[in-house]
Parts: structure tokens; C-alpha cells; sequence
């Protein structure tokens, strides 16, 4: 099957709007959980905005970085979920405001 | 007409999936229930595959399905049963969210948007409509980017040994008196 004749501009609107839905969650949400999902939604959306691009130019480039956004993604989840563990264990909560020492 | 017909549907599936998708994430990223939330997000993240797909990107469709919507969110599954919230959790939750928290980031994050929405206006384009097939893809990974699938697998290897220390049951540490 091959691909559809869609205006960029509204590609990209769509990244810029789910984008945008992270950014909102990430500043307004305190529980480090969500914090971690608002931070795939901001991936995600720059995935879609480079196989857009891909996709307008018809070059495998914009799946590639897709490819390194997602491996990108998963080890920052890894990491950031082994921090929410250590988090709930040592302060018996997920909020980030009580989170703020850096001395271990 | 008919071929015409059908095109008209196709875009009407990519309007579909993109409302899903939007109306998703902000469903996600508004609920009290991570569990919840992350059932919505997975829907976005779906929603999104669709996208690519119809954009004609299929390798990157399947990998946001197996990745992504797959692995990824299985790990939040993981960590959120886990934790064990509950009840009390997801009251305190909603009492976070409430009210005059949202004024300060809506508006930012308007703003922000309102800047890419001008920016977008002045470029009028059309995607291709050629499907890139996971072959050219593969081909050009392992080509030009071979570099870049090294880098990546030096920062899994990172974020492996990463979540291996950090998700140890207890981190042995002296503790200090104060």
C-alpha cells in the first residue's frame, strides 16, 4: 500500500498539539509518574514530526530518527522508572516537590 | 469516482486517528488513575501508529505498535502495579489537579503553540504519498547511519546497567548521622 496525499501543515499541527499536551502535563503534574508519560507524549510527537518529514521527502531518514527516538525513549524510561522506585522507597511518595535534595 | 471516493475515505481515516490520538493524550495526561491514564496513552500512542501508517511509513507504524505501545508502556504497567497506590493515592492526585494549578503552564504551553501555528502557516505542502518500504529503511540504517546504530546501542547498554543499579531492591549506603 502506499502512502496518502496529506497536507504537511496539518501533520505537523497535530505534533505541535500532542506536543504541546506534554509540555502542559509535564509543568502541571506532580506525581513523577506522569511527569514520565508526559515526557513519551513530547518524544512521540517529535517522532511524528520527523517521519512527516520523512514521508514529504519520501527518504528513509525521518524513519531512522524515528528508530533513535525510540531507543532513545527506552532507556530514558528504564532509568527514569528505576528512579521512581528508589523515590517511593525512600520518601514513601511520588511527589516530586519532596523530592528535592540531591544529597542521597 | 471511485478511486476518488476512496481517497476522500483515506483522509478521513487520518482526521479520525489524529482526533483520537489528540483526544487521548489529553484524557492521559488529566486523569487521578495512572492505570487509567496509561490505558489512554496507549490509545494515543495506537492512534498515532495509524498515522504513520497512512503517511506511509509501515516500519515505523509496526515499531510504535511493538515498542512503543508494547514494551514501553508494559514497563509503566510494571512500575504502577508495583507501587500499589491505591485508593488515597488517586484522592491526593485529584486534589493536585484541581484548580489554579493549571493557569501558569495552559499559558505557556498556548503560547508555544500559537508560535508553531504561525510558524506552520507560511509553508504549504503534501506529503509524498510513496510508501519509504522497511527495506530502504534497512538499507539506508545500516549504510549512512551505521554510526548512529552504534551510539544507540552504547546508550541501551547505558540505560540497562542504569536500571540495573537503580532497581536494586535496597541501594547500600552508610547512612549519615545528623
Amino acid at each position: 500500500m502506499g502512502g496518502l496525499q496529506i497536507p504537511m501543515e496539518q501533520v505537523l499541527a497535530l505534533a505541535g498539539l500532542l506536543f504541546s499536551c506534554g509540555l502542559l502535563g509535564l509543568m502541571l503534574r506532580r506525581n513523577i509518574i506522569f511527569m514520565l508519560m508526559s515526557l513519551e507524549v513530547m518524544l512521540n510527537a517529535a517522532a511524528l514530526a520527523f517521519v512527516a518529514a520523512g514521508a514529504k521527502w519520501q527518504q528513509a531518514d525521518g524513519q531512522i530518527i524515528f528508530l533513535l527516538i525510540l531507543s532513545v525513549a527506552a532507556a530514558e524510561v528504564a532509568v527514569g522508572l528505576g528512579l521512581v522506585l528508589q523515590i517511593q522507597r525512600r520518601f514513601k511518595t511520588l511527589d516530586m516537590d519532596q523530592a528535592r535534595r540531591l544529597r542521597g | 469516482m471511485r478511486k476518488r471516493g476512496g481517497a476522500i475515505m483515506m483522509e478521513m481515516l487520518f482526521y479520525i486517528a489524529a482526533a483520537v490520538a489528540l483526544l487521548a493524550t489529553v484524557l492521559a495526561l488529566s486523569r487521578a488513575n495512572a492505570a487509567h491514564a496509561l490505558i489512554y496513552l496507549i490509545v494515543s500512542l495506537l492512534a498515532v501508529a495509524v498515522v504513520f501508517f497512512l503517511m506511509g511509513a509501515p516500519f515505523a507504524a509496526a515499531l510504535e505498535i511493538v515498542i512503543y505501545a508494547g514494551a514501553i508502556m508494559v514497563l509503566f504497567v510494571f512500575v504502577i502495579m508495583m507501587l500499589n497506590v491505591g485508593r488515597e493515592g488517586t484522592a491526593r492526585e485529584r486534589e493536585w489537579l484541581g484548580g489554579r494549578n493549571w493557569i501558569a503552564p495552559g499559558i505557556l504551553s498556548a503560547l508555544l503553540l500559537l508560535e508553531l501555528m504561525l510558524a506552520l502557516r507560511h509553508a504549504p505542502a503534501v506529503t509524498s504519498g510513496v510508501a519509504v518500504t522497511p527495506k530502504e529503511v534497512g538499507l539506508t540504517l545500516f549504510g549512512p547511519y551505521v554510526l548512529a546504530v552504534e551510539i544507540a546501542s552504547m546508550l541501551l547498554l547505558a540505560g540497562l546497567v542504569g536500571a540495573y543499579h537503580l532497581g536494586r531492591r535496597f541501594i547500600v549506603r552508610r547512612e549519615r548521622r545528623r
